[in-house]
């Protein structure tokens, strides 16, 4: 069984939200990186996201743009993903999605990148410029495993919803506001609706990113969701207290 | 209309861009291909940029070098400069057309960024232009000429502050405000329709000269040359002439200081398979696949990637693709002031080196056409600079 559906299962019958944390992969070691996910875990979070950095991230805001360039220029790349990700899991089952741009995708090999998923053991992939249209490139090779391609919805998504998860699995993601990673919690007016209308077209857990930053945000979200995703201002709090994994793990719990 | 050129371009962009492409799509195609759009589209062509523009017999040229008969595609004698306009103007009116009010637009060298604050100056539109921070040291007098025109120039300091870290900003930008911006994507990249769409606007330039050469020797050239950066000047003179197999085109890309320096900026030459601006296509990139700072004294060349229809006819072969050397554009840039009294913008003179080198080994009976999309008043003093030259 996929671990983010056995995640999602328990939480179910806890009557619990998940609280998903991303971290920038290899920001600033993958020593680091591996600290801040046990200390994620030790903090009450549920998935971790693991972002793989990239040069022109569409996605992202300054934040995460920022982590990305100190991972790359720390020599991060996918055989480091794989160490990193095999000491994880020499002890421990937390859910682990990777999300990646496309353009590494394709200059690692699509293949060989969807094998090191299944090999290191990776539960999710998300590509945040793989829009539906594009899927045929990746999703085949990806279904082919017990990995899960996890969905964008945007607000803008509009009648497009229903054709986006409709064969959704894992979770998923919500794009809270049209801007990128990293706002701040003024989100769009039309975000209830919106969340609604994609609970409605999916028996799949929905959860939501994009300028998360308190518990506020999460107690405002959960109340319709199934669980909210935060980055940007996890790695505030990892960039202010010069990477202390207490602090992480402190920020995880006051989220919960 | 399809999304792709071969394996290239598609719209490898996020989401919550998706529905406003789709919408730039389905109004593309129905208000640019309406008597309306083409009406006034060429109204503007004819009394605002000063269209046609001529196809000149460079005669100077031609006998200096002893083999093909030279024609050069004056674009450097429109309104602003260059070919920019003529996409600026086509997009603002589709924007207009689309009840936005206002438009933003990224900038390497600022002649897009110029070019877009004319057409907004003229429209009565709202006009920011986002440009790196390091170009913004380098084109002073640019960043000016847009204030003047009213427009607002934004800094971009993410990443390494240059022309693709601002098209990364605009389009971040883009996707928060759609409702009321258009984007005017400057070249033949970017997420679909934006390569076919910027195509179809340039494309009067080889439309125009497939008349006139006709007119003028009654036949089609032999060889046509257009330096390629991102490639719209290339793609608008190449377009009109694919399916005329007998004449070769030849697409020149910047050098920079030579390729095996890696300081350069040829998509072909260095690039592999990538995504970069919403496109999948040839995108200079090191071992660990970061996109790489291109490099070249042109700065409306250096770009490290290139429109996916141009990567689509380098892979089928129906362009042929070199490259030249900064040194080799100035030395064109000097040669044609010398040889006919115009001065070419840098980033032309790459392909007017490469005809000044292919040219003298063609016999007098052949023709052949350089598009000439720019004017060089605003490199003086980056050639100064490179000749060591105080002004």
């Amino acid at each position: 069984m996929n671990r983010i559906d056995k995640k999602f299962a328990e939480l179910k019958a806890l009557n619990k939200k998940a609280l998903i944390m991303y971290i920038s992969a290899g920001d600033p070691d993958i020593k680091k990186s591996e600290e801040f996910v046990y200390a994620l875990e030790k903090g009450g979070t549920d998935i971790i996201e693991l972002g793989i950095p990239f040069s022109d991230p569409l996605a992202d805001g300054p934040v995460i743009q920022e982590a990305g360039l100190r991972s790359i220029s720390g020599g991060f790349n996918f055989e480091k993903l794989g160490i990193l990700v095999k000491s994880i899991r020499k002890t421990s089952e937390i859910p682990l999605v990777v999300m990646v741009y496309y353009s590494s995708i394709i200059c690692y090999g699509t293949e060989k990148f969807v094998s090191l998923m299944e090999e290191i053991g990776i539960d999710g992939v998300i590509i945040p410029d793989l829009p539906y249209e594009e899927y045929d490139e990746v999703k085949p090779y990806i279904d082919k495993t017990d990995i899960y391609m996890i969905p964008l919805v945007a607000v803008t998504s509009g009648d497009r919803v229903p054709m986006l998860v409709k064969d959704a699995k894992g979770f998923v993601y919500c794009v809270s506001s049209l801007g990128v990673t990293g706002g701040n919690s003024n989100f769009d007016a039309r975000i209830d609706g919106f969340l609604s209308e994609v609970k409605k077209n999916t028996d799949t857990p929905v959860c939501v990113g994009f300028g998360i930053s308190k518990k506020a945000d999460c107690d405002r979200f959960n109340r319709i969701c199934d669980g909210c995703i935060v980055g940007s201002a996890l790695i505030r709090t990892i960039n202010s207290s010069g990477g202390d994994p207490k602090a992480v793990e402190d920020f995880a719990r006051s989220l919960r | 209309m399809s999304k792709d050129f071969g394996i290239y371009g598609g719209q490898f962009v996020p989401e919550s861009l998706m529905t406003v492409l789709k919408v730039l799509e389905r109004e593309y195609e129905s208000y640019c291909s309406s008597d309306e759009f083409k009406n006034e589209f060429m109204y503007y062509m004819r009394q605002y940029v000063g269209r046609p523009s001529v196809l000149y017999y460079a005669e100077n040229m031609t006998k200096a070098l002893g083999g093909a008969k030279i024609y050069l595609k004056r674009e450097d004698l429109n309104h602003t400069g260059a070919h920019k306009i003529n996409n600026a103007i086509a997009q603002a009116l589709l924007a207009k057309h689309m009840g936005k009010t206002k438009v933003i637009a990224e900038t390497g060298a600022g002649q897009h960024g110029v070019a877009t604050a004319t057409v907004a100056a003229l429209f009565g539109m709202d006009c920011e232009v986002y440009m790196g921070t390091e170009d913004i040291e380098r084109q002073k007098l640019n960043v000016f000429r847009m204030e003047l025109l009213g427009a607002r120039v934004i800094p971009v300091s993410t990443g390494t502050g240059t022309l693709k870290d601002a098209t990364n900003e605009a389009i971040r930008t883009w996707v928060a405000r759609a409702e009321d911006t258009f984007y005017i994507i400057g070249s033949v990249v970017g997420p679909h329709p934006y390569p076919t769409m910027v195509r179809d606007f340039q494309r009067i330039i080889g439309d125009e000269t497939k008349k006139q050469i006709l007119d003028a020797e009654g036949r089609l050239p032999d060889r046509i040359y257009a330096c390629v950066g991102g490639g719209s000047n290339s793609m608008g003179i190449f377009y009109p002439f694919l399916e005329d197999k007998e004449v070769e085109l030849i697409g020149v890309e910047a050098a920079g200081l030579g390729i095996e320096t890696g300081r350069h900026a040829s998509a072909f030459a260095g690039g592999k398979p990538g995504i970069l601006h919403g496109m999948k296509s040839s995108i200079l990139q090191d071992n660990e696949c970061v996109v790489k700072t291109a490099y070249s004294v042109s700065a409306g060349l250096d770009y490290p990637g290139v429109g996916p229809e141009h990567a689509y006819l380098h892979d089928i072969g129906r362009v042929r693709y070199t490259a030249i050397k900064d040194d080799e554009a100035i030395d064109a840039f000097k040669a044609l002031c010398r040889y006919e009294g115009i001065m070419p913008a840098i980033e032309s003179s790459h392909a007017i080196a490469q005809a000044m080198k292919e040219a003298p080994a063609l016999s007098g009976d052949k023709v052949i056409v350089i598009n000439l999309s720019g004017r060089g008043d605003k490199d003086v003093n980056t050639v100064a600079k490179y000749l060591g030259k105080e002004i």
